[in-house]
C-alpha cells in the first residue's frame, strides 16, 4: 500500500472552491477538537485533485497541507488517509473502475463483470491504469448495493445490474466522455422488481 | 479500593486499576504484548484474556477492563487457556518463525509465550505475508515482517519520546508500523524501541548479530555520559562491554535511556588508552608505568605546590577525585578545578548546585521554567519526566533562551538575561502563573552559567526561585542541571580551587607548570601554556592526551567500582563489568601508586578505605541510592550583582547530543548520529542532465 513516491507534486494547496468548503466545515467542531476533521479535509483535497488534474487522489503534499491545516502531527493524516479505500493514495485514471468482487456480486456474475472490463481496457492486475490514462481497475469490498448486484462503482456513481454485455456499454460510453444514468442498468428503479411490481399491484377498497 | 478474588486470592487494588494489574497483585502474570503499564492501553492484540464470572460468558481483555468491587476473575480456566491458544495462533499466522537469526532470540516476549501458549505445528498453510523493512536511522533496526502491530512503539513515541512520527498505516492485512515517509525517528531516546517492541520487529542496528543473551555477563551499574545517573546494566562477553540496557530505577530514569547512553558503548573500544606514554624529544613514547611515575616525579622535583594544578573530567569518578584532592593537597596546591565549561556555581551551599525537586519530584510540580537549558539534549530522560508531568495536565511551562522543540510546548519568554528582570519585578505574565502554583520549579542549565555573568544568573535565579514562592518549608524548586556526570560529586568534595588557589582560567596561559588533567578535555587544550608540563590520566586518546607530556592510562566507567553523584546530588555507585585494557588501571590506583613514588603516600589501601574517606569529607558519600526530599527555609541566596547582568541570549551547554565526551567521541555509532541528527548532509543534487 505504499504510494509511488516517485510521481507525487512538490506542493499542494487548497484552492479557493476548496477553502469556501473548510470553513463551514471546520465551524462544526468545539475549538480544539479540528482533528475530527480530516475525513471531510482529506475528501475535499480528493475532489480538488479531480478538478485540477483530473484524477481523484491524495498526494502526500495534500496530506500534509490537511496536518498543517488541522494541527494534527503528518503521520496521524497519513494514518487515516491509508485507512479508508476510498482514499486514493496514488494517482488514477479518469473513470476509476471500483469493482465489487464480493460473495453476491461474485453469486451474481462479478467474474464476467471484471473480465469484461480487463477487455475493453486492456488491464491486467487489480490496482492498474490503462495505458491511455482513463480507467484504473480497483477490487473493492461490498458497496452496500448487493440486492442490485454485480456492481461496478466508477467515481462516486454506482452502475448495477450489470453483466459482459452492459458493462462493455458502459465503458464504452465512459471512453466516450457521456457516462450514462447511474443506477440499474436494466432499467429497473431503485431496486423495485424487474418489469415492475409483483405485489400490492391493487389498491385494497 | 475494589476487593476481587482473583483465582481464589483475594487482592485490594486502587480504584482505576485494570484486571490485568489485579492479577498482578494477586500475583499471577498475565501474558500480553500491548499493554505496557507506562503507555496508554490499547487493548489490541487479546493475549492477556481471562475469564470473569458473571459477566457475558467470553474472555476479556484483562488490560483493558476495569476491576471492579466483587469480580472473580479465572486465570488459567479451560477458556482461558483456549482462547489464549487461539490467539496465539492466530499472532504465528504471519509471524516468520525465524528466531535462530532474529536478534531478539531469548529475550522475545513471543518467543517465551509461544512455549506456553503456541502450538508444535501449523494449521496455516498459506503464504506468510511479508512487510518491507523501514528505515528508522542508525540506531534502530527494522524488521517489519515479525512486527505484532501491538503498536507500543507507535504509543512510546507520541507519548513519552514527543515525537509522533511512527504510525500504523492502511489495515488489516496491508497494515503497516512506520513513518510512512522513510524518515529517521528524530529522538533522543529511540532506543528505548527495541526494550518495549515485544518481538524483534525493532532491533538494535549497530549490536545486530553480535551475541546471544545467555552469553552475555550482566552487571548492574550507572550511566555516567549524562548528569542524570540512569540506572544501566552492562552486558559483556569476555573483555568486551558488548551493549548497555537500562535498568528500572523509579526516581531516576524509569526504564528509559538516553541513546548516548545506550549506544556509545563501541567507543570504549576505540582510542583507547592502553599503556602510559612519555613524551620524549618532542614525541611520546611508549613507557612503563615506573617511567612514567619517574618522569612526572623529575618535573615535579623542587616545583613549589602553587606551580602545580588538576582538572577533573566530566566523567571521573569520585574516588579518583578524592585521591587527586589529597594528592594535590599532599604537594601543597590548591590549584583545583572541575569547572571545566567555566560554569560559575557556587559551592558555598549544597542547595545552589543541586537539582533539588529531584527528578521523581518534577511530577509532583505544577509550574516549570527552563532558564538556559534544552534538557532534551542535556539530560534526555529527565527531558521525558517533563514531558509526562506535562502529559498529566495542567502544567504551564516556559524558558528563557533560544527556541528548540522540547517535545512539550513551552511559551518562549526571550533569549537572555534580561527575560529575568520582567519575572522579577512581575512585569511578566508568567510571573502571576509562578506565583499563583503551589509547587513552582525552575531549571537553571549550564548554558545559563558558562558566560561571564554567570554568577549574576545564579543569584537572581535564586531571588526569583524565593521570590515566586518556590523556596517552602515542604518543597525546593530550584534546580541546577548539570551535564556532567563528575560535576556534583566534584563540588560536594570541594574539588575547586582552595583558599590562594588557581581556577582553571588561571592555570591556563602558563599559571602552572605541571598540570595534572583526570581526564580532561572538553576545555580549550591549545590555552595551556607552552611551558607547561601535562600529565593526562584517563583512557580515550582525546584532545588532553594529544597534548600530553606523560599519559597515564585510566579506566572508563565500566570498567571500575566507582561513585558517582547525579545533578538530583544522588550517590550512586557503578560496577566493573569488565578489566581495564592492557596497562591500564583504576584511577585511584594510579593517583594512590604515585603517590607513593614521591613519598606522599596517601593513607588508603583499598576501596573500602578510599570510600571511608569519601564519607568523612561529605557524608553524601554514605548513603548511596537515596535521596532525601529536599525542603527549604533558608531564603539567602548565593551572592550575585544584578548590574551585571548583560544582555546576551543564553547558548544552551549541549550543541550536539551524541558527542559530548570522549568516549561518545570515539564511538562510530555516535558519529553516524551525529552526521544524520546533528548535521544532516543535505541529499546529493540530482544532476541537471541524467547520464
Ligand atoms: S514494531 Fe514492535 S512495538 Fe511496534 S507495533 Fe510492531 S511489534 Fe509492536
Ligand atoms: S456484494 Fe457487491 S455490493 Fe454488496
Ligand atoms: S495486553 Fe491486553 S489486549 Fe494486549
Amino acid at each position: 500500500m505504499q504510494t509511488a513516491l516517485s510521481a507525487q507534486p512538490d506542493s499542494f494547496a487548497f484552492d479557493a472552491e476548496s477553502e469556501a468548503a473548510i470553513a463551514p466545515i471546520l465551524a462544526k467542531y468545539p475549538p480544539g477538537r479540528q482533528a475530527s476533521a480530516v475525513l471531510p479535509l482529506l475528501d475535499l483535497a480528493q475532489r480538488q485533485m479531480k478538478r485540477a488534474t483530473g484524477s481523484a487522489w491524495v498526494p502526500r503534499a495534500a496530506m500534509d497541507a490537511v496536518a498543517a491545516r488541522l494541527a494534527m502531527p503528518p503521520i496521524r493524516v497519513y494514518e487515516v488517509a491509508t485507512f479508508y479505500l476510498m482514499f486514493n493514495t496514488r494517482k488514477v485514471g479518469t473513470w476509476h473502475l471500483q469493482v465489487c468482487t464480493t460473495t453476491p456480486c461474485w453469486l451474481r456474475g462479478s467474474d464476467e463483470v471484471t473480465a469484461a472490463c480487463r477487455r475493453v481496457t486492456g488491464i491486467t492486475g487489480w490496482g492498474e491504469t490503462s495505458a491511455d490514462g482513463l480507467f484504473t481497475m480497483t477490487e473493492v469490498e461490498c458497496v452496500g448495493g448487493c440486492v442490485n448486484a454485480p456492481i461496478i462503482q466508477v467515481n462516486d456513481d454506482c452502475y448495477e445490474d450489470l453483466d459482459a454485455e452492459s458493462t462493455v456499454a458502459l465503458l464504452e460510453a465512459l471512453k466516450r466522455g457521456a457516462p450514462p444514468p447511474m443506477g440499474s442498468m436494466k432499467g429497473r428503479q431503485g431496486s423495485a422488481p424487474e418489469g415492475g411490481p409483483t405485489t400490492l399491484t391493487t389498491i385494497a377498497e | 479500593m475494589p476487593k476481587l478474588t482473583v483465582d481464589g486470592i483475594e487482592v485490594e487494588v486502587p480504584p482505576g486499576s485494570n484486571v490485568l494489574q489485579a492479577c498482578e497483585a494477586a500475583g499471577f502474570e498475565i501474558p500480553r504484548f500491548c499493554y505496557h503499564e507506562r503507555l496508554s492501553v490499547a487493548g489490541n492484540c487479546r493475549m492477556c484474556l481471562v475469564e470473569i464470572e458473571k459477566a457475558p460468558p467470553k474472555p476479556f481483555a484483562s488490560c483493558a477492563y476495569p476491576a471492579a468491587e466483587g469480580m472473580v476473575v479465572h486465570t488459567d480456566s479451560a477458556m482461558v487457556r483456549n482462547a489464549r491458544r487461539g490467539v496465539m495462533e492466530f499472532l504465528l499466522i504471519n509471524h516468520p518463525l525465524d528466531c535462530p537469526i532474529c536478534d531478539q532470540g531469548g529475550e522475545c516476549d513471543l518467543q517465551d509465550q509461544a512455549m506456553g501458549y503456541g502450538m508444535d505445528h501449523s494449521r496455516y498453510a498459506e503464504n506468510k505475508r511479508a512487510v518491507k523493512d523501514k528505515n528508522l536511522g542508525p540506531l534502530v533496526k527494522t524488521v517489519m515482517t515479525r512486527c505484532i502491530h501491538c503498536t507500543r512503539c507507535i504509543r512510546f513515541a507520541t507519548e513519552i519520546a514527543g515525537v509522533p512520527e511512527l504510525g500504523a498505516t492502511a489495515r488489516g492485512e496491508n497494515m503497516e508500523v512506520g513513518t510512512y515517509v522513510e524518515k529517521a525517528l528524530s529522538s533522543e531516546l529511540s532506543g528505548n524501541l527495541i526494550d518495549i517492541c515485544p518481538v524483534g520487529a525493532l532491533t538494535s542496528k549497530p549490536y545486530a548479530f553480535t551475541a546471544r543473551p545467555w552469553e552475555l555477563r550482566k552487571t548492574d551499574s550507572i550511566d555516567v555520559l549524562d548528569a542524570v545517573g540512569a540506572a544501566i546494566r552492562i552486558d559483556a562477553r569476555g573483555a568486551e562491554v558488548l551493549r548497555i540496557l537500562p535498568r528500572v530505577n523509579e526516581d531516576v530514569n524509569e526504564e528509559w535511556l538516553g541513546d548516548k547512553s545506550r549506544f556509545a558503548v563501541d567507543g570504549l573500544k576505540r582510542r583507547r588508552l592502553d599503556r602510559p606514554w612519555v613524551k620524549r624529544d618532542g614525541r611520546l613514547a611508549a613507557a612503563s608505568w615506573a617511567e612514567a611515575f619517574a618522569a612526572i616525579a623529575a618535573r615535579l622535583a623542587g616545583l613549589a605546590g602553587e606551580r602545580i594544578g588538576a582538572v577533573a573530567g566530566d566523567l571521573a569518578d569520585a574516588e579518583s577525585l578524592i585521591a587527586l584532592k589529597d594528592l594535590m593537597a599532599a604537594l601543597g596546591s590548591a590549584n583545583l578545578d572541575c569547572r571545566q565549561d567555566g560554569a560559575r556555581l557556587d559551592a558555598s551551599r549544597r542547595d545552589f548546585y543541586t537539582f533539588n525537586t529531584g527528578i521523581a519530584g518534577i511530577e509532583e510540580a505544577d509550574a516549570l521554567l527552563i532558564i538556559g537549558s534544552n534538557p532534551r539534549r542535556e539530560a534526555p530522560v529527565l527531558n521525558a519526566r517533563i514531558r509526562k508531568r506535562w502529559n498529566g495536565g495542567h502544567f504551564p511551562i516556559a524558558a528563557i533562551g533560544p527556541e528548540a522543540d522540547l517535545t512539550y510546548p513551552v511559551s518562549w519568554l526571550g533569549e537572555g538575561p534580561q527575560a529575568l528582570v520582567g519575572l522579577q519585578d512581575g512585569s511578566h505574565d508568567f510571573a502571576a502563573i509562578l506565583r499563583a502554583a503551589k509547587r513552582p520549579m525552575l531549571i537553571l542549565g549550564q548554558g545559563a552559567l558558562a558566560r561571564p555573568d554567570g554568577q549574576a544568573v545564579l543569584a537572581a535565579c535564586w531571588r526569583l526561585a524565593a521570590g515566586l514562592g518556590m523556596l517552602t518549608e515542604d518543597w525546593h524548586g530550584f534546580n541546577v542541571l548539570h551535564t556532567a556526570a563528575a560535576r556534583v560529586g566534584a563540588l560536594d568534595l570541594g574539588f575547586l580551587p582552595g583558599p590562594g588557589g588557581k581556577g582553571l582560567a588561571q592555570m591556563l596561559d602558563g599559571g602552572v607548570d605541571l598540570l595534572w588533567l583526570l581526564g580532561a578535555d572538553e576545555f580549550d587544550i591549545s590555552r595551556i601554556g607552552a611551558e607547561t608540563f601535562v600529565v593526562y590520566q584517563g583512557h580515550h586518546g582525546d584532545a588532553g592526551a594529544a597534548r600530553a607530556d606523560v599519559i597515564l592510562p585510566g579506566a572508563a566507567y565500566t570498567e571500575k567500582s566507582g561513585t558517582w553523584v547525579n545533578t538530583e546530588g544522588r550517590a550512586q555507585r557503578g560496577f566493573a563489568a569488565t578489566q581495564p585494557p592492557g596497562e591500564a588501571r583504576e584511577d585511584w590506583r594510579i593517583l594512590r601508586a604515585f603517590s607513593d613514588v614521591v613519598g606522599r603516600t596517601l593513607p588508603y589501601g583499598d576501596l573500602a578505605a578510599v570510600r571511608s574517606r569519601l564519607e568523612a569529607a561529605h557524608p553524601v558519600f554514605g548513603r548511596t541510592g537515596v535521596l532525601p526530599r529536599f525542603a527549604c527555609t533558608d531564603h539567602s541566596g548565593p551572592p550575585g550583582d544584578p548590574a551585571v547582568l548583560s544582555e546576551a541570549p543564553f547558548v544552551p551547554a549541549v550543541a550536539n547530543y551524541y558527542q559530548t565526551d570522549p568516549i561518545s567521541r570515539a564511538s562510530a555509532t555516535m558519529a553516524d548520529c551525529a552526521a544524520t541528527f546533528v548535521h544532516p548532509v543535505p541529499a546529493a543534487p540530482v544532476p541537471a542532465a541524467a547520464e
